[in-house]
């Protein structure tokens, strides 16, 4: 039996201004939870503000969202980065690691803002987190001392560190190397595959969006 | 989670060094000099008062009246509106009427010293030269009780002046002009055209080259033999356990006696205000060196918050609320602050040690002084708090503005 994770009714992103600026315009989807779903479009398209609306980091100017069927529209933006917390990972095309944090303390972040697991607990899941993505050599390095591969794939920890329902990635093999880029996409479709997350990708990469479960075509802010 | 803050707070700082380091030189410079000056200020002011309440009465019974008193017109009608013109206030030349019963009232107040003085002019005259004399006749016994004349002689004592009725105490200044010494004798002429000659019994140095040369110090009944006015007295001087509480005892003796009361502090008054004065300038100059400094730190952490807007949006989008990004640019003003005080006033108080072993001679005295340093815990507090509020109050506003960062505005321009 399936399950609705993220339902969207009709989501719409306008940029006011003197010359406003629709980004998405009434967008109607259901995930799945353990979905792998790719969102694919021209640049430009939407895509990545389709991404942030769905990732409850920007609110939309029409249209619902409900997380686990809870709407969402009405949250103020401190009750919004406490679902993101708990609830949402992000990796992001530039890795955005904090520079002066090893990829131990990166990861840790997450897990000590939120405050659930003592220290002992929080520094065996960053361990743990570290060592399935095959990191454990790098924990120690700092973003400079590490390659564009091996920080996505810290970014891809941190993102897991408090285990959340939903894991968001905008063009994440985007600044990677084919090798990179190949590593980086079977962990995410593990993520879905064997773990149960549900991973929503936006991708370029036709090659990429053709291992997901579902792609969503987005052409000027709308499913195409 | 607190830690966290606190730990991204010091790594941004960390990360800057040279900039952090020379934010931080100007906090603990302006900690330091605004230490050193107000404890300065602080202590001279202190000094002074010290000195006007150690040297001169705290409440003065005067021989004159403040007010008119009320005419028998307006206490007939006291309803209707009576305007006089040219009534004055009455002054009893003669001096304070039956001073020995005000005395008595007044040594009943708790607390209180009080003696009879009778004021006058006096000329000397010693080869050829005329000095002209303050005469300060009073009772020899209280002296030391009202007045601390004692404490500055420098050749013999009180009990001297006491011991010999045709007693006087010179000041250095005029013994050095006229070449007198202890035991000698001078000869004092009064505008009465009474003359008498004293013997030297001890000689004063206050360190005030004109009170040293002009006052002198005899039994206040020659005095009123040398001015013509016997059993008289022009002033009640008073001195109190509680210097502090010579405005309300002031007002009590005059309500009671009618006679003008001086507390210090009225008489002092310009005095006061200019300290007051003296101190708004103080503080306003090493607030402004403080505001400098405190410009520093908020360039920055500026600078940290533009640069840094990538990490906060990524914090932000982790799950981070405004109000913890605020906290972590608001604490690095408070460790720069904290920092700051900590070295701050230690270079504070090594420049008031420097400046507490500097000789100075200040004009109109004859020695050099020391320095006077206020070394109150309260200095080191105004100083720090100070500070600290610069430090924080510069992180404020770029706090604010990292706070309002929206992190899909930093990922849009990062992903394009």
């Amino acid at each position: 039996m399936t399950e609705v994770l993220l339902r969207a009714e009709r989501l719409g992103r306008k940029l006011e201004g003197d010359v406003p600026v629709t980004l998405v315009h009434d967008i109607d989807l259901e995930i799945q939870r353990g979905e792998f779903i790719a969102i694919t479009g021209p640049s430009g398209s939407g895509k990545s503000s389709l991404l942030y609306l769905l990732g409850l980091l920007d609110q939309p100017t029409s249209g619902r969202l409900w997380l686990e069927g809870v709407e969402t529209s009405s949250f103020d933006e401190d009750r919004l980065a406490d679902i993101r917390l708990a609830r949402l990972g992000f990796v992001f095309q530039a890795n955005f690691l904090l520079p002066e944090f090893s990829a131990r303390e990166n990861v840790q972040l997450p897990i000590s803002r939120r405050g659930k697991l003592d220290e002992p607990a929080a520094r065996s899941r960053v361990e743990d987190l570290l060592a399935s993505l095959g990191l454990k050599e790098q924990a120690d390095k700092l973003p400079h001392q590490m390659s564009g591969g091996q920080n996505q794939r810290v970014a891809i920890a941190r993102a897991l560190a408090n285990d959340p329902s939903i894991i968001f990635a905008d063009e994440p093999t985007g600044n990677l190397d084919t090798a990179a880029s190949a590593v980086v996409q079977t962990i995410l479709k593990d993520l879905a595959r064997k773990q149960g997350h549900t991973v929503i990708v936006v991708t370029h990469d036709p090659s990429f969006a053709a291992q997901s479960d579902r792609t969503i075509r987005i052409v000027d802010g709308a499913i195409a | 989670m607190r830690t966290v803050l606190v730990d991204v707070a010091r790594r941004h700082l960390l990360a800057r060094k040279r900039q952090t380091l020379v934010s931080l030189s100007g906090i603990v410079l302006g900690t330091g000099f605004f230490l050193a000056i107000s404890a300065m200020m602080q202590g001279s002011e202190a000094d002074f008062i010290h000195r006007l309440i150690d040297n001169s009465p705290h409440v003065t019974v005067q021989d004159e009246f403040r007010n008119p008193r009320k005419q028998p017109v307006a206490e007939l009608y006291p309803a209707a509106l009576v305007q006089m013109h040219r009534v004055k206030p009455e002054t009893e030349t003669r001096g304070i009427r039956n001073y020995k019963q005000s005395l008595d009232y007044i040594r009943e107040i708790p607390g209180i010293k009080a003696s009879p003085v009778l004021l006058g002019q006096g000329l000397v005259s010693f080869a050829g030269k005329d000095e002209a004399l303050s005469l300060n006749g009073m009772v020899p016994s209280d002296v030391e009780e009202v007045s601390t004349i004692g404490s500055y002689l420098t050749e013999g004592s009180l009990r001297d002046l006491a011991g010999n009725p045709d007693g006087i105490l010179v000041g250095s200044e005029l013994a050095r002009i006229l070449s007198l010494e202890r035991g000698e004798s001078i000869t004092i002429s009064a505008t009465t055209g009474q003359k008498h000659t004293f013997k030297i019994v001890g000689i004063f140095h206050t360190g005030r080259a004109a009170f040293d040369q002009s006052q002198v110090f005899l039994a206040l009944k020659r005095v009123q033999a040398l001015l013509n006015r016997p059993n008289r007295a022009n002033e009640i001087v008073i001195k109190l356990a509680d210097p502090y509480s010579a405005q309300a005892v002031a007002a009590r003796i005059e309500g009671r006696l009618g006679y003008k009361s001086v507390s210090w502090q009225e008489a002092s008054e310009d005095i006061m205000s200019t300290l007051a004065l003296r101190n708004i300038i103080m503080y306003s100059v090493v607030t402004a060196v403080l505001l400098v400094a405190a410009f520093g730190i908020y360039n920055v952490i500026s600078t940290v918050v533009m640069e840094k807007q990538r990490d906060i949006a990524i914090l932000k989008s982790t799950g981070f609320h405004a109000r913890d990004i605020q906290v972590i640019f608001l604490t690095e003003g408070l460790f720069l602050g904290l920092l700051g005080c900590g070295l701050g006033l230690p270079l504070g108080a090594g420049i008031m040690w420097g400046l507490g072993q500097l000789n100075f001679k200040f004009p109109g005295t004859t020695q050099f002084n020391r320095m006077p340093i206020d070394w109150g815990w309260e200095q080191f507090a105004i100083a720090g708090a100070f500070a600290l509020i610069a430090a924080v109050g510069a992180a404020w506003l770029p706090s604010r503005k990292a706070a309002k960062v929206k992190p899909v505005d930093i990922l849009r321009g990062a992903g394009a």
